[in-house]
């Protein structure tokens, strides 16, 4: 884990709570916070929040923005696990906070009633848990994740068998939250390397039948920093929100490589 | 504060923005200098959560034709739809649907390797005959492959984007013809900067505000914005008592499940386990447009024929779908409600319950998305498209898959009229101390002046707009809930925000977009207060028939004054018709 200092219990709540639902236990929620104009590093805070075993760890963190301290920091928009923006490490794993229950994180009896939080690891962090996209979104960008087609449009729209859309179906599924790229041992290292889900969004049109960009796409992974970094040690399977089967993609991706011409 | 200058400025990334500044820069003839300003990465944006389709009159898999379409989208409109903007819309489909396939869309594939279809509430055969397959789609993530899409091609052909930026105001410079739109004032989360962006046109884009309600569909994000900074500026909003409820949320969540879902032949049943839609809607029961559905619904919970310990909720009935055609065609929902609710789709029936979904009024524009600032004058450099505009495409109730059509139909017109315009037009001065009006008002809300919570107010005025101003309406409720909007006015006068911080205070955005939602709410409720008929979205136990001799008219909401607490004056609009005469709506 990040170098973390001062565990720091929060005692100040902002006004009256709003009420304890009935079948609330307070779990205590740990979170790993840094503000970058009082803080030089970051430090552990914890907060006391009551909880029902069906909330999203999301809400956890709402509770807590909206009545304990309001500068918590996270991005969050659809809260159903569609738009990507909350990843984070949630008991040291990577997820969405808004796809993780409490009730999944209480197994063991309700005994574990504590709940880490911590911002994706090998992004620059901006504040507590929001961390810097940029450089992810670069990596995104730069394996012209787009249909590449040459010679003229057809006027209706292009023939594709279900079974050759079918394909590529597991990588169209990319939310571009980046819990698999920031799960990766190889990108913590190695911050130049592409990572999976740039990968994957290569994939997704290197295995479309329609496209006719696969050439340069490969040429742009076979580079240096590209797929033969991947040691294929599946966290980032793990980690995918989405159920890709990433890893797979990444090894499709290597035989298309050795294969080609 | 930093100065920007643009040819065109497009607020918002969602579908209809993409769409917009992807015309802008390869269908004008020329490439306007563009920028995009949005408070959430492109890719964030709530168009990313549709699910069930987009409709075009393909007949790639049986009869159709985009007649059908435009008589289906006025009727499902209750008759509120400009007939006009109704026509180019089913007619441009066609082409809005193709494009997409073009730039790489991954649709759902007929056996001959065309694109799919699927039925959809409210589709039908000819005028009405039978439930048509008119709703192209990919899986139940259609909204989630459009947005992908467009930011693929913005990325091709190197659209800027200015990523969380919150924009809070427009400028609008008076020239001898009236107000022109010069600029665009935002605030950058990541530095707490205020930036000016002169530009020749702006186009707003900027979604909906489901936040108003508890029960919704919406993302968090979804706070009207763009429809309040209009408001705010003496411009009109039009229709906002039309708001949609979806028939089929998660039970107590609001979090959707598609209408693709009853398309592939899932069925509504009361606890009974009767399917209750033949008696509302026999000829195409569980597809009736989503207004007869919801108050459907809410009516068995009403009458005590509800489920679950509380009868709260009715129950969607997939499981003669089976697996296959679940983990195939409804792959994301199955996942919701097994994630979200422990239900499994395959074996159980979902709860589910009406969910405030979609915004049919908005920011009034013609069909080349131009905003009006009455019933008939432009504002010359201003454009507005997608869910927080009003064509009116949707009238009193919008029929699914009708509106991924309309972001991308408008969308384009938008971006391309907003191109043409600043090709045919030089920069106008902006506005004396153009950031004024920004300044002013973060500066009040991070001041101290009171201990009023963001999240106690919001929490209030979301639970009385759900008691209130949901599904079922009266004098009532909605006077309840115009008493305790505007109290909550006043508290919001005193709210104050824990950060004082400059860098990514996402506590003061939520305070202002709170300010934005009350104001909305009170034109929604004055709205749907002066509007005593029944019709499309709205619902009015008092008054429960249509009522064409006095209310075949668009509303009309213009704020006077300043600040949050002046008064609304309410104007009307005669609706466009064509061909189709108003007739009672059955199914
Ligand atoms: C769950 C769900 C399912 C749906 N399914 C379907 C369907 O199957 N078929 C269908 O036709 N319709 C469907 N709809 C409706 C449809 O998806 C939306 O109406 C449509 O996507 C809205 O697109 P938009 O581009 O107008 O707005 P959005 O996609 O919401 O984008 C709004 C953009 O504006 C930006 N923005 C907002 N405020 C500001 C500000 N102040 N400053 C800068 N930027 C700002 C945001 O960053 C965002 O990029 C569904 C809606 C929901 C909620
Ligand atoms: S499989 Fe490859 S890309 Fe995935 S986490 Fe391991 S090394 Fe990284
Ligand atoms: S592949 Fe999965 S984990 Fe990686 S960015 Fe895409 S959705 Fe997220
Ligand atoms: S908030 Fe959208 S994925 Fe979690």
């Amino acid at each position: 884990m990040t170098a973390a200092t001062v565990d720091r219990v929060s005692s100040g709540a902002r006004g009256d709570q709003p009420p304890v639902p009935d079948g609330a236990v307070t779990i205590t929620v740990r979170i790993q916070r840094f503000n970058p104009e009082t803080d030089s590093e970051p430090r552990w805070e914890s907060f006391g929040v009551p909880a029902l075993p069906t909330d999203r760890v999301l809400n956890l963190l709402h509770y807590v923005k909206w009545y304990l301290d309001g500068t918590l920091t996270f991005r969050r928009s659809c809260a159903h696990g569609i738009c990507g923006s909350d990843a984070m490490q949630i008991n040291g794993v990577n997820r969405l906070a808004c796809k993780v229950l409490v009730k999944d994180l209480l197994s063991g009896g309700g005994k574990h009633t504590t709940i880490t939080v911590a911002p994706i690891k090998g992004l620059p962090v901006n504040k507590d848990l929001l961390v810097d996209m940029e450089p992810f979104m670069e990596a995104f960008r730069a394996v012209k994740p787009f249909l590449i087609t040459y010679g003229n449009e057809p006027t209706r729209e292009r023939i594709q068998s279900a079974a050759d859309r079918e394909r590529f179906d597991d990588t169209t599924k990319c939310i571009l939250c980046a819990c698999c790229t920031t799960s990766c041992p190889v990108f913590w290292n190695e911050g130049s390397y592409f990572g999976p889900a740039a990968i994957v969004n290569a994939h997704r049109f290197i295995f479309d039948s329609r496209d006719e960009g696969a050439e340069e796409r490969l040429d742009i992974l076979n580079d240096a920093e590209g797929v033969w970094r991947c040691r294929t040690t599946f966290n980032c399977t793990d980690a995918c929100p989405r159920g890709i089967q990433v890893t797979k993609a990444i090894q499709e991706v290597k035989r298309a490589l050795l294969f080609r011409r | 504060m930093q100065f920007h200058r643009y040819d065109v400025v497009i607020v918002g990334a969602g579908g209809a923005g993409m769409r917009a500044a992807l015309a802008a820069a390869t269908e004008a003839g020329h490439a306007p200098r563009t920028a995009v300003l949005t408070k959430l990465y492109p890719t964030r944006s709530h168009t990313g959560a549709a699910q069930g389709g987009m409709c075009a009159a393909l007949a790639n898999v049986e009869e159709d034709n985009w007649e059908w379409h435009t008589f289906d989208t006025i009727k499902g409109g209750d008759y509120l739809v400009d007939q006009d903007a109704a026509e180019v819309m089913a007619k441009e489909a066609i082409d809005a649907v193709l494009d997409l396939e073009k730039m790489g869309l991954p649709f759902n594939r007929t056996p001959e390797g065309r694109i799919d279809q699927r039925r959809f509430g409210g589709h039908t055969r000819n005028h009405g005959e039978a439930a048509v397959r008119r709703a192209c789609y990919a899986a139940d993530r259609t909204g989630h492959m459009i947005l992908q899409t467009l930011y693929q091609n913005c990325v091709k052909h190197g659209i800027e984007f200015f990523n969380e930026f919150y924009v809070l105001d427009i400028c609008l410079t008076e020239t001898e013809n009236g107000p022109v739109c010069t600029g665009a004032v935002a605030y950058e989360l990541a530095t707490g900067e205020i930036h000016v962006f002169q530009a020749k046109a702006v186009v707003f884009a900027t979604g909906g505000f489901g936040k108003v309600f508890k029960t919704t569909s919406n993302a968090h994000t979804l706070t009207g914005d763009g429809m309040g900074i209009i408001f705010r500026k003496g411009l009109p909003l039009e229709d906002m008592e039309f708001y949609q409820f979806h028939p089929t949320g998660l039970a107590g969540l609001g979090i959707l499940l598609t209408e693709g879902a009853r398309g592939e032949g899932a069925i509504l049943r009361n606890a009974a386990g009767e399917r209750f839609m033949e008696r509302y809607a026999p000829t195409i029961k569980d597809l009736a447009p989503r207004d007869i559905v919801a108050r459907s619904m809410a009516l068995e919970v009403l009458e005590g024929r509800g489920a679950g310990p509380n009868k709260d909720y009715v129950l969607l009935d997939c499981t003669h779908l089976g697996a296959e055609v679940l983990e195939s065609k409804l792959p994301d929902i199955t996942e919701f409600a097994r994630t979200y609710l422990a239900v499994d789709p395959v074996t159980e029936p979902v709860p589910v319950y009406p969910t405030a979904h979609y915004a049919m009024g908005g920011i009034p524009t013609n069909i080349h998305g131009e905003v009006l600032r009455d019933n008939d004058t432009v504002v010359p450099g201003l454009y507005a498209a997608g869910e927080c505009a009003c064509v009116s495409v949707h009238g009193a109730n919008r029929l699914g898959t009708n509106s991924l059509l309309d972001i991308n139909v408008f969308g384009r017109r938008a971006g391309l009229a907003a191109a043409r315009y600043a090709a045919n037009h030089e920069l106008i001065d902006l506005p004396e101390t153009p950031a004024a009006v920004v300044q002013a008002q973060l500066e009040l809300v991070l001041s101290e002046h009171g201990k009023e919570r963001v999240a106690d107010i919001r929490t209030e005025l979301q639970a009385t707009m759900d008691a209130n101003a949901s599904v079922y309406r009266t004098e009532e409720t909605l006077k309840q809930a115009l008493h305790d909007v505007q109290a909550l006015k006043d508290r919001y006068a005193h709210i104050s925000v824990q950060d004082k911080g400059k860098r990514f205070n996402t506590d003061l955005l939520e305070a202002v977009e709170l300010g934005f939602l009350l104001e909305l709410a009170e034109v929604l409720v004055i709205g749907a207060l002066e509007r005593k008929e029944s019709r499309g979205g709205h619902a009015r136990e008092d008054y429960p028939n249509r009522d064409d001799t006095n209310y075949m008219r668009h509303s009309m909401f213009y704020k006077q004054g300043d600040g949050l607490k002046s008064d609304i004056r309410l104007d009307y609009k005669p609706v466009t018709f064509t061909r189709y005469k108003p007739m009672e709506r059955k199914y």
